[in-house]
C-alpha cells in the first residue's frame, strides 16, 4: 500500500466507503443481556446450519467454557489454531488473525467481541481484529453482551454497580449488518446460574454474584431489547425516508449538553448520546470557557478536551463558547441553534455557598423556561475523581501563596507595632482601625486566606493587648463580638474581590496573549506579498504554537499537494493523505483524534473563505499521544481563517484574471466564427461573381461594365486584405505577441503617414488639420499608432456622408497628448459609445449597410492601451458627428544634443539655431485642403 | 522614360505571383527570368546579370536576407524586396543588407512599376556622374553653394538640415533607414538616436512643405526611415 504511487492513492470517500463496500464482509452480532443467555450456543447453531448449506465456515475463537452442549456444536467446524502470545513471562492464546486471513473462509466465528487482547497483539481490542477480517471481505459472526456497549457504560455502572472495563464503541454495533437478540427471561437465567451452566471467571466471582440479581437482569434485558428495538426503528425510518414514504415524521429535536471541567462531563456526554439516539435528534455538546478556565489544572482542562472529543466520536457537534455568564451564553447558543432540550449536570456547590451565588444550573432552570432543561445528578463514583483534581489546584496555589501568607503575618505584626505606637505615644482611642488597615492590605495582596489570617491575628492581639481588661482574651461585651464580625466580613469581602480581580487579570493576560499571537500572525502574513511567503509564515507560526509540525496542502493539477511544511515535509502516508482530502472535500476537520480517520498521524483543518476552500492546514503534535487542547484548537481555527484569507488574497488576482479570460475567450470564439464566415466570404463572393461574369461574358459587356466589375474586384480584394490584416493584428494583440517597439516619434509625422496610406479614401474629403505649436516628441511605436489613426480615419470616412469634412486635432492637456478625429456623420448613440471598442461590435443603423468588420476600434483600443493610453468616443460640441479621441502619455523629453544643429554655412540663419530645444517650433498649422 | 527593355529577375516561391509579374512586366517590354528558390535566384543572377531583382523575402530554402547578401557578392543591380506589412524589422534589415527598396504585399502593380522605374533611374544616374546640383519640381539644391531655393525663394537651412536634405535628395525615390541617415549625418555613434532625426525632419518639413502633416517631398516610411519623393515630370 505504502509503495503505491500518488496517482492511485485511494480517495477519502473510497477509504470511508471501504467500510460500507459491497465486498466488505457482513457482520452479525448475537446480542445478549448478560453472560449465560446462550449467545455462543446460538451462534454455533446458526453456523452449523450455514455449514450444512455448503458455506465455508471456520472457528476463529469460541469459548465453550467446557459446556458440553456448546462443544457438541463446535464439532464438525474447522478451528483455526490460536496464536501464542507471551506477555510478562506468561503465555496467552489469542485469535490468529493472519492465519484466518490466509485461510480466507467465507464465515468466521469470533466469540466475545468486547475482549481485550493481550498487549503485543496486533490490535488492542478484538473488535478491531474483526474489522480487519471484515475489510478482507470475510463474514463474521460474533457475540456481545449489552453491558459492554460504550454509551451504556455508565448506566450499567449505576444499575449493576460494576464498572465494565471492556467496552465496544457504539459504531461497531451500528455497522453490524444484522443483530440477533438472544433473550432469556431473568428467572431462567437465574436457574441456569444455579445449575452452574453460566461460566464466570474466577477473579470476577464476587462481583458477578451481585450482578445476577433479578433487578439487574431485568434492567439489562430491557436495555438490550430496547437497543435492538431502536435499531429496527432506525432501519425502518431509513427505509421510509429512502423510499420517500410520507410522514408523519417526528419533529426535529435538537439536544444540547453543557459540560463542565470535571469527570462528570464524560457521563453527561454519554447520557446525551442515548437521549439523542432515542429521539433521532442531532445533538451538540458545549463548554463555556470563562476567565475561571485559566485557573484550572491541566487535568481538569484535559477532562474538558476528552469529553468534547468523546462527543465528537459519538457523533455530536461540539462548540466552545466564551463568556463570563455561563447560563447566558448557553441560552443564547441554544436559541441560535434551535435547541429543544438542554442537559446539564448538577453542580457540586454546597448549600450555603449557593445562597451567595447562583450556579449556572440554577440560572438555566430559572431563565431557560422555553427549553426543557434536564438536570443529571452526579454520584459518588463520578465525583471520586474530583478531589484529585482539586488537590492538584490547591497544591499549585499553595506554592505561590506562601509569600502572601508571610506578607499577611508581617502585616499583622506591623499592625501590632503601630497599635502600640498609637496607644502609648499618640494615645489614640480607636486602635481597631489600624488593624483593619492591615486586614485590607493583606486581602488586597493575598486574597481571602491571608486576610482571614490577619483578621484573626488582629482580633486576638487587639483583645489581648488593648482591650480592657488588658492581657486577657476575655470578651466582655457585644461590641467586641461586633468588631470581630466586622474584621471577618471585611477580610472575606476584600479577599473575594481580590481573588476575582486576579482571575480576571489572568484571563485578560491570557486573552491578550491570544490576541497578540493572532496579531503577530496577521502582521506576518500581511507583510508577505507572494503565496510562498504567506505559506511559509503560516506553517512556521502554526508549528511554533503547537510545538509540533505543520504543513499546508493546496489543490494542484493531480489533487492535493503539499505546498509548504515546517519542518519541510514532502510525503504523507496514505491515511493522512485521505484525511487531508476529506477535509478539503467536506470543509471539516479530519485526521488525528477527530471524527474522521482518527488513526491518521496528522490532523487537518480546512482553509476556507467565503468563496470556498483554498487549502488544508495539517498539524502534527510532537508526541504520538499528545492532543490539542481546546484552547489550541480555537487558536488554530482563528489562524486557519486568517491564513485562508491571506492565501486567497494572493491567489485571487490570478484567479480573477483567468476567469475573465475564459469567459472573454468563449464569447470571442463565437463572435469570431460569425465574423469570419460573413466578412471573409462576402468579398470572396463578390470577387468570384465578378470574375466569372467577366470570363463568360467578356465580349458582350460594354467597356464601362467591364471596368465596373474590375473595380469591384479590386475594392473587394482590398477589403479582404484589410480584414485579414485586422484579424492578424487582433490575434497578435490577444496573444500578447504584439510588443510595441518604442521610439521617439513626431505625431505630425504619424498623421502624415496615415493620411498617405489612406490617400484613396481621404482625397475626396475636405480635411481640417489643427496641430498645436511646440508639441513634444512621443515615445511609442510608430507603425502601431499609425495603424490606430488609419483605423479611426477609415471609420470616419466610412460612417459620414461622402464629401463631408473631417477634422484632425492635436493638443496638449495635462501632460497628455490628445489626438481627436471628428466626422460629420450620424454619431454613435450614447449607450454604445463604450461598446464600439469591443471586438466584433458594430453600431446598428437602420437602412445603412455596415461594412466594417467590428475589429478596427477594438484593435485601436488594444494598441493604445498597450501604450498606456486611452481611446474614447464622444460627440462633437455641435451635437452631431463622432469624435474619437486618443489620449497618449507624454514621456520625459528625449535626450537631445545641446547643439543639435548649427548654421548651414554662409547663408545660415541664426534663427534656425534656436531649435536646439525639444519642441517643434511650428505654429498652428491649419490647412484647408480638398 | 525608362522604356528601354530591362532584364528583371523575379524571385518568389508562389507560381501565381510569378505569373502575374511575368505578364505585367512583360507588358512593359521587360524580359523576365523566374526563380522559385533562393539557390536558383543566386545562380540565375550570376548567369544572367539582370538589371533588377524583385525578391520575395520568404523563400522555402533560404532566408531572404541571406539571398540579398549572396546577390550583393557579385551583382550590383538594384534589388526590390517584397514583404508583408508588419515585417518592419525585415524591411530595415533588407535595406541595411543592400536592398534598394521594398513593396508591401499585397500591392498594386502600378506601385511596383513606380518603384522599379525610380530605382532603375536612380541607379543609372548615380552610377554615371555624381551631382553638384539637384532639382525636383520647384525645389532646387546647389551643393557647392549649400543653397536651397523653393519656387525661387531661398530657404534657410542649418548645416545638418542641408546635409540631411542633400542625402535624401541624392537618393531620391529610395528609402533610407533611420540608421543610415543618422550614421551619415551624426556619425556611427548616434545611429539609435531616432529622436534627433524626428526633430530635424520636423524642422525641414516646416521650412519646405506647405502642409507639414501631409508632406510632398520628404515621405515617412513608417518605422523604417524616410524617402525623398521626386516630383514626377
Amino acid at each position: 500500500m505504502a509503495e503505491r504511487d500518488d496517482n492511485d492513492r485511494p480517495s477519502p470517500e473510497a477509504l470511508l466507503e471501504q467500510v460500507n463496500r459491497e465486498h466488505r464482509g457482513r457482520l452479525k452480532i448475537f446480542l445478549g443481556a448478560a453472560p449465560g443467555v446462550g449467545k455462543t450456543y446460538a451462534m454455533l447453531r446458526t453456523a452449523q446450519y450455514r455449514r450444512r448449506e455448503g458455506l465455508d465456515v471456520v472457528v476463529g475463537v469460541v469459548e465453550t467454557h467446557g459446556r458440553l452442549e456448546t462443544e457438541a456444536f463446535v464439532r464438525g467446524l474447522e478451528t483455526i489454531p490460536r496464536q501464542k502470545v507471551e506477555y510478562r513471562g506468561l503465555h496467552f492464546e489469542e485469535m490468529d488473525i493472519d492465519s484466518i486471513l490466509r485461510r480466507r473462509p467465507r464465515l468466521v466465528l469470533v466469540d466475545e467481541l468486547a475482549h481485550t487482547n493481550v498487549p503485543g497483539s496486533r490490535h488492542p481490542k478484538r473488535h478491531q481484529d474483526v474489522t480487519e477480517i471484515l475489510d478482507a471481505g470475510i463474514d463474521v459472526y460474533s457475540t456481545l453482551n449489552i453491558q459492554h456497549l460504550e454509551s451504556l457504560n455508565d448506566v450499567i455502572a449505576r444499575i449493576a454497580g460494576i464498572q465494565v472495563r471492556e467496552t465496544v464503541p457504539d459504531s461497531v454495533l451500528q455497522k453490524a449488518d444484522e443483530i440477533e437478540v438472544i433473550d432469556l427471561p431473568p428467572q431462567e437465567l437465574m436457574q441456569r446460574l444455579v445449575e452452574g451452566k453460566v461460566y464466570i471467571p474466577e477473579q470476577a466471582k464476587r462481583a458477578m454474584a451481585n450482578f445476577f440479581s433479578p433487578g439487574n437482569l431485568t434492567a439489562l434485558r430491557e436495555l438490550a431489547l430496547r437497543y435492538a428495538a431502536e435499531r429496527v426503528d432506525e432501519q425502518m425510518l431509513n427505509y421510509m425516508r429512502a423510499h420517500a414514504i410520507p410522514g408523519p415524521w417526528p419533529t426535529r429535536e435538537r439536544i444540547m449538553v453543557c459540560i463542565g471541567a470535571n469527570s462528570f462531563a464524560m457521563r453527561l456526554v454519554r447520557t446525551a448520546k442515548r437521549a439523542a439516539e432515542r429521539r433521532q435528534a442531532p445533538w451538540l455538546v458545549v463548554y463555556v470557557e470563562t476567565s475561571h478556565h485559566q485557573t484550572l489544572s491541566d487535568e481538569e482542562r484535559d477532562q474538558v478536551s476528552s469529553a468534547l472529543r468523546l462527543a465528537e466520536q459519538l457523533g455530536a457537534e461540539t462548540a466552545v463558547l466564551s463568556g463570563e455568564n455561563v447560563a447566558q451564553e448557553i441560552l443564547v447558543c441554544a436559541r441560535q441553534r434551535n435547541v429543544s432540550q438542554i442537559i446539564v449536570g448538577k453542580s457540586h456547590r454546597s448549600g450555603w455557598w449557593r445562597l451567595f451565588r447562583e450556579s449556572p444550573t440554577d440560572a438555566l432552570l430559572s431563565r431557560g423556561q422555553t427549553f426543557d432543561v434536564l438536570v443529571i445528578t452526579s454520584d459518588e463514583q463520578a465525583g471520586a475523581a474530583k478531589p484529585a483534581g482539586a488537590a492538584g489546584v490547591a497544591k499549585k496555589a499553595a506554592a505561590v501563596r506562601w509569600k502572601d501568607y508571610g506578607f499577611a503575618l508581617a502585616m499583622g505584626v506591623g499592625a501590632l507595632g503601630a497599635a502600640f505606637f498609637g496607644d502609648i505615644v499618640l494615645r489614640l482611642s480607636n486602635l481597631a482601625l489600624i488593624f483593619m488597615t492591615a486586614v485590607l492590605a493583606a486581602g488586597v495582596r493575598g486574597g481571602l486566606g491571608p486576610s482571614l489570617l490577619v483578621s484573626l491575628i488582629s482580633f486576638l492581639a487587639y483583645t489581648f493587648f488593648f482591650k480592657e481588661p488588658r492581657y486577657t482574651l476575655q470578651i466582655t461585651n457585644s461590641q467586641d463580638i461586633f468588631e470581630f464580625v466586622t474584621f471577618l466580613a471585611a477580610a472575606v469581602a476584600v479577599g473575594q474581590y481580590t481573588a476575582a480581580v486576579r482571575r480576571q487579570v489572568q484571563a485578560t493576560k491570557h486573552s491578550a496573549r491570544r490576541t497578540a499571537n493572532l496579531y503577530d500572525f496577521s502582521r506576518k502574513i500581511a507583510g508577505a506579498a507572494v503565496l510562498d511567503d504567506v505559506l511559509w509564515a503560516v506553517v512556521h507560526h502554526v508549528a511554533s504554537i503547537i510545538q509540533g509540525r505543520a504543513l499546508v496542502l493546496m489543490r494542484k493539477d493531480n489533487g492535493l499537494e503539499i505546498v509548504a511544511g515546517y519542518p519541510p515535509e514532502d510525503q504523507l502516508d496514505t491515511v493522512s493523505a485521505a484525511a487531508a482530502n476529506w477535509a478539503w472535500n467536506h470543509g471539516k476537520t479530519a485526521g488525528k483524534a477527530s471524527g474522521t480517520l482518527p488513526g491518521a498521524e496528522w490532523l487537518f483543518l480546512p482553509l476556507r473563505t467565503a468563496r470556498g476552500p483554498v487549502g488544508v492546514l495539517g498539524v502534527a503534535m510532537a508526541g504520538p499521544d499528545k492532543l490539542l487542547s481546546s484552547e489550541q484548537t480555537r487558536l488554530l481555527d482563528a489562524l486557519a481563517g486568517q491564513a485562508a484569507v491571506a492565501i486567497e488574497r494572493t491567489t485571487l488576482v490570478s484567479d480573477i484574471e483567468q476567469a475573465r479570460l475564459l469567459t472573454e475567450t468563449e464569447r470571442l470564439r463565437s463572435a469570431l466564427l460569425s465574423s469570419i464566415s460573413h466578412d471573409l466570404r462576402t468579398p470572396l463572393v463578390a470577387i468570384t461573381g465578378s470574375v466569372t461574369s467577366l470570363l463568360s461574358y467578356w465580349p458582350t459587356f460594354a467597356a464601362e461594365t467591364r471596368d465596373e466589375l474590375l473595380l469591384t474586384i479590386q475594392d473587394e480584394a482590398e477589403r479582404l486584405n484589410r480584414f485579414v490584416q485586422n484579424l492578424l493584428d487582433m490575434t497578435r494583440l490577444g496573444s500578447g505577441a504584439l510588443q510595441p517597439r518604442l521610439d521617439w516619434v513626431d505625431i505630425q509625422d504619424i498623421i502624415g503617414s496615415a493620411l498617405e496610406r489612406l490617400k484613396k479614401q481621404i482625397l475626396t474629403r475636405p480635411l481640417d488639420i489643427q496641430i498645436d505649436a511646440g508639441l513634444p516628441l512621443l515615445h511609442l511605436d510608430f507603425a502601431l499608432i499609425e495603424q490606430v489613426l488609419i483605423n479611426i480615419l477609415d471609420n470616419a470616412c466610412k460612417y459620414s456622408p461622402s464629401g463631408s469634412r473631417i477634422i484632425i486635432r492635436v493638443r496638449l492637456e495635462n501632460r497628455r497628448m490628445l489626438v481627436s478625429v471628428t466626422d460629420q456623420g450620424p454619431g454613435i448613440p450614447e449607450g454604445e459609445r463604450d461598446r464600439v471598442f469591443d471586438m466584433f461590435y458594430r453600431v446598428k443603423t437602420t437602412g445603412q449597410q455596415t461594412t466594417g468588420t467590428g475589429l478596427g476600434l477594438a484593435i485601436c483600443r488594444g494598441i493604445v492601451e498597450a501604450h498606456g493610453g486611452t481611446v474614447a468616443a464622444s460627440t462633437s460640441e455641435l451635437g452631431h458627428g463622432t469624435v474619437i479621441t486618443l489620449s497618449l502619455a507624454v514621456s520625459e523629453a528625449p535626450p537631445l544634443p545641446s547643439h543639435l544643429d548649427e548654421p548651414a554655412g554662409a547663408g545660415g540663419d541664426a534663427a534656425s539655431e534656436a531649435v536646439g530645444d525639444a519642441g517643434l517650433q511650428s505654429g498652428v498649422a491649419s490647412v484647408q485642403s480638398g | 522614360m525608362g522604356r528601354a527593355p530591362k532584364k528583371i529577375l523575379v524571385v518568389d516561391d508562389e507560381p501565381q505571383i510569378r505569373k502575374f509579374l511575368r505578364i505585367s512586366l512583360g507588358a512593359h517590354n521587360h524580359v523576365v527570368f523566374e526563380a522559385g528558390t533562393g539557390r536558383d535566384a543566386v545562380a540565375l543572377a550570376a548567369q544572367e546579370q539582370p538589371d533588377l531583382v524583385v525578391l520575395d523575402l520568404s523563400l522555402p530554402d533560404m532566408d531572404g536576407h541571406e539571398v540579398i547578401s549572396r546577390l550583393r557578392e557579385h551583382c550590383a543591380s538594384p534589388i526590390i524586396v517584397l514583404t508583408v506589412r508588419t515585417g518592419d524589422v525585415d524591411k530595415i534589415e533588407a535595406l541595411d543588407r543592400g536592398a534598394d527598396d521594398y513593396v508591401t504585399k499585397p500591392f498594386a502593380i502600378d506601385e511596383l512599376m513606380l518603384r522599379i522605374r525610380t530605382v532603375l533611374r536612380h541607379h543609372s544616374c548615380a552610377a554615371e556622374h555624381p551631382h553638384r546640383e539637384l532639382r525636383s519640381g520647384d525645389l532646387m539644391i546647389d551643393l557647392a553653394a549649400r543653397r536651397v531655393t523653393l519656387s525661387g525663394g531661398e530657404v534657410m537651412l542649418s548645416r545638418r538640415e542641408f546635409d540631411t536634405l542633400w542625402l535624401l535628395v541624392s537618393h531620391a525615390g529610395k528609402v533610407l533607414t533611420h540608421a543610415q541617415i543618422l550614421r551619415e549625418i551624426w556619425g556611427p555613434a548616434h545611429i539609435h538616436e531616432t529622436q534627433y532625426l524626428r526633430v530635424h525632419i520636423g524642422h525641414l518639413r516646416k521650412k519646405l512643405e506647405d502642409e507639414p502633416a501631409r508632406p510632398r517631398f520628404i515621405i515617412t516610411e513608417p518605422a523604417v526611415g524616410y524617402r525623398f519623393q521626386p516630383s514626377e515630370e
